[in-house]
């Protein structure tokens, strides 16, 4: 239907705040993997403004990408989805990759979607693996919240994917790309951004929240509570209670999972200091993975938890919110 | 089961069930430990006309009748039978107004409580009088064109936040029975005042109060029908409101058994679920079965009630009569005997079906923190209010006796 | 201020508890109850709320699908839209994202044309089936309009401009798009009403007009089976999750280290 036809896999690095996002590493192993599978180069692309761009930019030539565009505009400082797609559907046109691999984060499906059109494309979201089969591009995802796990495939190029943060492990470093500067030329914009502020409520909610991390009577007092938030915001998560804490007074209702208070069924569920009441059991038990950490192994949570973790709360929450920061460096 | 619903009925069934899953749900236990009003809840049943369904368009209603006042309160107790009746007690209000009120009385009442601007109630107990209400000590006395009230009266659901009420009271202490009469009375009105709030077992959601009248002067229009046919719009009226309870029964049966059986299928024991075993299985099926009994029983008199009914509400409207006069002008039956019985079967199955979930649910069962113990103590009402089950069982009885000799009657004059 | 808002809704499952037919690869779907996507629940309570403090204003409602998606259509009128469309042909069959967003575009654009000028398109951040909260950004691009998803909230909409609070990954995003755009809406944005009877009972009567390719004008290069970038394989239910794994280790740390690699494995951290 359409004559386009290109070679090579471009990764769109997310940069936040003149930050890159890990998941661009994510995204080069990916591409790295269709690369070789059908002897193609490994493209990136970073957008921003000031020095971080170039930073960013070497960083991504560093782990394995041969050619990386960077561009460089007092408009692309923050995210605006019309700006940037303007630029890289400019890369798209003129260096004519095959594949164009984004994160499967806000910035990336709301950018992989004017790059499609644009491009009149296929779109595979999420995609948790991707393998080429017999020449073509296959994406694995998931559906029906995480109940079913389907191939899509593309049936012409460009081919988009955006790719589920955590699904490839990280390029490392050890190549040496090429830089190359990309000319900037915006179109008359039709937003603007106002501001970006950190997540202002700080608290994530239950019945939305894709990740809770949750807190029952082993927590013992209010204060309780208080690593088991820092472990929730590092994992982007909501904090969640059994009744027996709210009960106490610990921790406002709204947070309360169980029978009485909220029914969740997020991707995981982190049950601290929570033995299993069957009320608490019957609003949680459809959750993906469930992590129970708790003294006694033989309660009914450690028994129905994907993971469970013997041990003191307040020694192991803190221990696994240092390991993940330590491995986000 | 399909029991060959209306795209109206159908719909009125749906919109309760949301209401009940997305609104009552989530605060059933809240209203319930805290014995207060629902109000935001009993708004959102507003909002979806399920206020007025049983009441005429020309009233603001929704044109059905007392089936589909059925379908709505049964699905709304499958949550929660005390939120359920805060919704619909203001039924015991209209049905009297709608059956012997006069043209102006339907005119100027009805409108308000088929909206939910207001709510309605109806109270007859007194200390001294309950199933007796011979006994009735309350008195309107006349004077000039108004009656003026004295007197205690008790448990009256939504005692204080009803607007209207119809109240009864004695005109004529010396006649008993036939000095029983039944006034319409506003909220607000001088003398009318609000006494003991009730603490109660079970349908904690909803109100109870008694109601305190000190020189209360009422409107002569607001007497109903007559001087002494107190007993006739009472009678008249439970027959109209009893499937109503039944409906709020069944519900709530239903509702602990939908509890239960989600519980048993997850409940583990002796390394498999519970609902594995033959002891568990044969009570699910008794439940079951039991409250499918009681829903056909419930539908199929609740419409032939409305067959008889529904064609002397459109006449009466049309010709500005009381319906009670046109339901005489056209023969209309009255079922007394199997509205009583709809509701001691009903409101007996669901006491039955709430105790054996209760019982399958074990320990957890009668935590408060599980809702299987609450539809028990809610279920229990049921049995007790709009005449307790004996009174019922008398009143069948009597009737049975009353017909056979009347079929002996026709059977000897053939002869 | 009058404003004509478009709603673009979904039919789906009401439960994503689904099983996969192992000889078709494919979910099972029939004899399930369908309604309309629970997210889109919340952009049409936000385009209502719009409309009721605009006077004069009206929401269309469009859902691209096959004949039974009338059903969903008539959920959002019985809520108070005004209007709707279904976007049905056998042509449209086995459309992707790409496909069906072009079918919205060009609905939105004749509802532009044949009523009033369309000031701001609302989707609900993502399908429970398919989930991939792609068909708002690409329908905006197939428009040429300005988009935002994920949003929040929308502090203010004027005759020429909206204000979106977009959730990022780390915080919040204000942004200004000028009208027409197109506005995809998490479930924090609002709390969606329920039905009233004479909504319910006015929406099964009410006209749904029926367009297919020939009144859209749509472009059959890229909808259908035929026109679509992509194709889906043959799907797999998910093994049912084991428990009771202990996660060994001597100290908090090891033990920690242990979790940690578990989470990875499940691609969860």
């Amino acid at each position: 239907m359409n004559d386009y036809s290109g070679k090579g896999v471009l990764c769109v690095a997310e940069a936040r705040h003149g930050k890159l996002s890990s998941c661009a590493f994510e995204l080069l192993t990916a591409a790295k993997k269709i690369g070789a599978a059908r002897g193609e180069p490994v493209w990136a692309a970073v957008l921003g403004d000031g020095e971080s761009v170039k930073a960013a930019a070497a960083e991504l030539a560093s782990r394995g990408a041969e050619r990386v565009f960077a561009a460089k505009h007092a408009s692309l400082s923050e995210f605006l989805d019309e700006a940037y797609a303007a630029v890289l559907t400019g890369i798209v046109s003129k260096e004519k990759p095959r594949t164009v691999l984004l994160p499967a984060t806000v910035f990336g499906r709301s950018l992989a979607t004017r790059l499609a059109v644009a491009f009149k494309a296929g779109l595979a979201g999420d995609a948790i693996g991707l393998e080429v089969e017999g020449g073509k591009l296959v994406a694995t995802r998931s559906c029906y919240a995480g109940n079913v796990i389907a191939g899509v495939s593309f049936k012409r190029a460009p081919e988009f994917a955006t790719v589920r943060p955590m699904a490839f492990p990280r390029a490392e470093a050890g190549a040496a790309g090429k830089v190359e500067e990309w000319p900037v030329e915006l179109p008359a914009l039709k937003s603007e951004f106002v501001k970006f502020s950190a997540d202002d409520s700080g608290e994530v909610d239950v019945t939305a929240a894709d990740r809770i991390v949750s807190g029952g009577r082993g927590l013992g007092k209010p204060e309780g509570f208080e690593p088991l938030r820092r472990l929730a915001k590092l994992l982007g998560a909501a904090v969640g209670a059994s009744r027996a804490a709210v009960d106490s007074g610990w921790i406002p209702y709204k947070h309360q999972v169980g029978l009485t208070g909220r029914s969740v069924r997020p991707r995981l569920y982190m049950a601290c200091g929570i033995s299993g009441q069957i009320q608490h059991l019957a609003g949680m038990n459809g959750s993906d993975t469930i992590v129970a950490i708790n003294t006694d192994p033989d309660c009914p949570m450690m028994k129905l938890a994907t993971y469970a973790v013997q041990g003191d709360v307040f020694k192991i929450v803190p221990a696994l919110a240092a390991e993940i920061e330590k491995r986000r460096g | 089961m399909d029991y060959q619903l209306t795209e109206t009925q159908q719909a009125i069934v749906d919109i309760a069930r949301q209401i009940a899953v997305k609104k009552i749900k989530p605060v059933r236990e809240h209203y319930d430990e805290k014995e207060e009003f629902p109000w935001p809840v009993v708004d959102e049943i507003r909002k979806a006309d399920l206020l007025g369904v049983y009441l005429p368009e020309e009233y603001g209603g929704m044109g059905g009748g007392n089936f589909e006042l059925v379908l709505a309160a049964e699905q709304l107790s499958r949550a929660c039978g005390g939120i359920a009746l805060a919704a619909m007690t203001s039924s015991l209000c209209a049905l009297p107004i709608l059956l012997c009120g006069s043209d102006e009385q339907r005119r100027k009442y009805l409108p308000d409580l088929a909206s939910g601007k207001k709510i309605g109630a109806f109270c007859i107990t007194e200390p001294e009088a309950g199933s007796d209400a011979t006994a009735t000590k309350a008195t309107a006395v006349k004077d000039g064109d108004h009656y003026v009230a004295n007197g205690t009266k008790i448990f009256c659901s939504s005692g204080k936040e009803a607007e209207t009420y119809v109240i009864f009271f004695s005109t004529s202490p010396k006649r008993g029975a036939r000095g029983l009469s039944a006034f319409i009375v506003e909220k607000g009105w001088p003398g009318f005042e609000f006494g003991k709030k009730e603490t109660k077992m079970g349908i904690r959601a909803n109100s109870t109060y008694e109601l305190v009248f000190r020189d209360c002067r009422i409107p002569k229009e607001n007497l109903l029908r007559a001087e002494g046919y107190g007993l006739f719009v009472a009678q008249g009226t439970f027959d109209l409101s009893r499937p109503g309870v039944g409906a709020q029964a069944l519900g709530i049966a239903q509702g602990a058994l939908d509890e239960t059986l989600a519980y048993v299928r997850m409940r583990k024991q002796f390394g498999q679920s519970i609902s594995s075993f033959q002891g568990i299985q044969h009570m699910l099926a008794d439940c079951a079965t039991q409250i499918e009994a009681a829903r056909s029983f419930l539908y199929t008199v609740v419409r032939a009630m409305d067959r008889e009914f529904n064609p002397a509400v459109r006449k009466a409207i049309d010709e500005k009569t009381p319906v009670y006069e046109a339901m005489d002008k056209l023969g209309s039956r009255r079922w007394t005997k199997e509205s009583a019985m709809t509701k001691v079967f009903c409101s007996d199955t669901a006491m039955r079906v709430t105790t054996d979930c209760v019982q399958m649910c074990g320990g957890i069962g009668y935590m408060r923190d599980f809702p299987v113990e609450k539809f028990m103590r809610d279920a229990k009402i049921t049995q007790i209010y709009e005449g307790a089950n004996q009174i019922q069982r008398n009143e069948i009885a009597a009737m049975m006796i009353k017909e056979a000799a009347s079929a002996e009657k026709i059977a000897a004059g053939l002869a | 201020m009058a404003l004509h808002i478009v709603v673009c809704v979904k039919r789906t499952p009401a439960s994503t508890s689904v099983a996969v037919d192992s000889a078709t690869g494919k979910v099972r779907t029939e004899g399930l109850p369908h309604g309309m996507n629970p997210q889109d629940e919340y952009a049409v309570e936000e385009a209502l709320r719009i409309k009721e403090k605009n006077a004069g204003s009206r929401v269309s409602v469009l859902s691209a699908g096959g004949p039974e998606s009338d059903e969903v259509i008539r959920t959002a009128l019985a809520l108070g839209c005004d209007e709707g469309a279904l976007l049905s042909a056998p042509a449209f069959t086995g459309s992707d994202t790409l496909g069906t967003s072009h079918i919205l575009a060009k609905a939105v654009e004749k509802l532009g044309k044949e009523k009033a000028p369309v000031s701001l398109v609302l989707f609900g951040k993502q399908s429970n089936d398919g989930e991939s909260g792609l068909t708002a950004g690409e329908t905006a691009a197939w428009l040429g309009w300005p988009s935002v998803s994920f949003v929040r909230r929308l502090p203010a909409v004027t005759e020429s401009e909206v204000t979106a609070e977009r959730l990022m990954e780390d915080g919040i995003e204000t942004l200004k798009l000028k009208l027409p755009a197109v506005v995809s809406v998490t479930k924090e944005i609002n709390e969606p009403r329920l039905p009233s009877l004479r909504g319910k009972m006015a929406a099964k009567k009410a006209p749904v007009s029926k367009w297919g390719a020939a009144e859209l004008g749509t472009d059959a290069s890229v909808t259908g089976s035929a026109g679509a970038g992509i194709e889906w394989g043959r799907l797999s239910p998910v093994p049912s999750r084991p428990s009771g794994t202990l996660i060994p280790g001597e100290t908090p740390e090891e033990k920690a280290r242990n979790l940690a690699d578990k989470l990875k494995e499940a691609k969860l951290l």
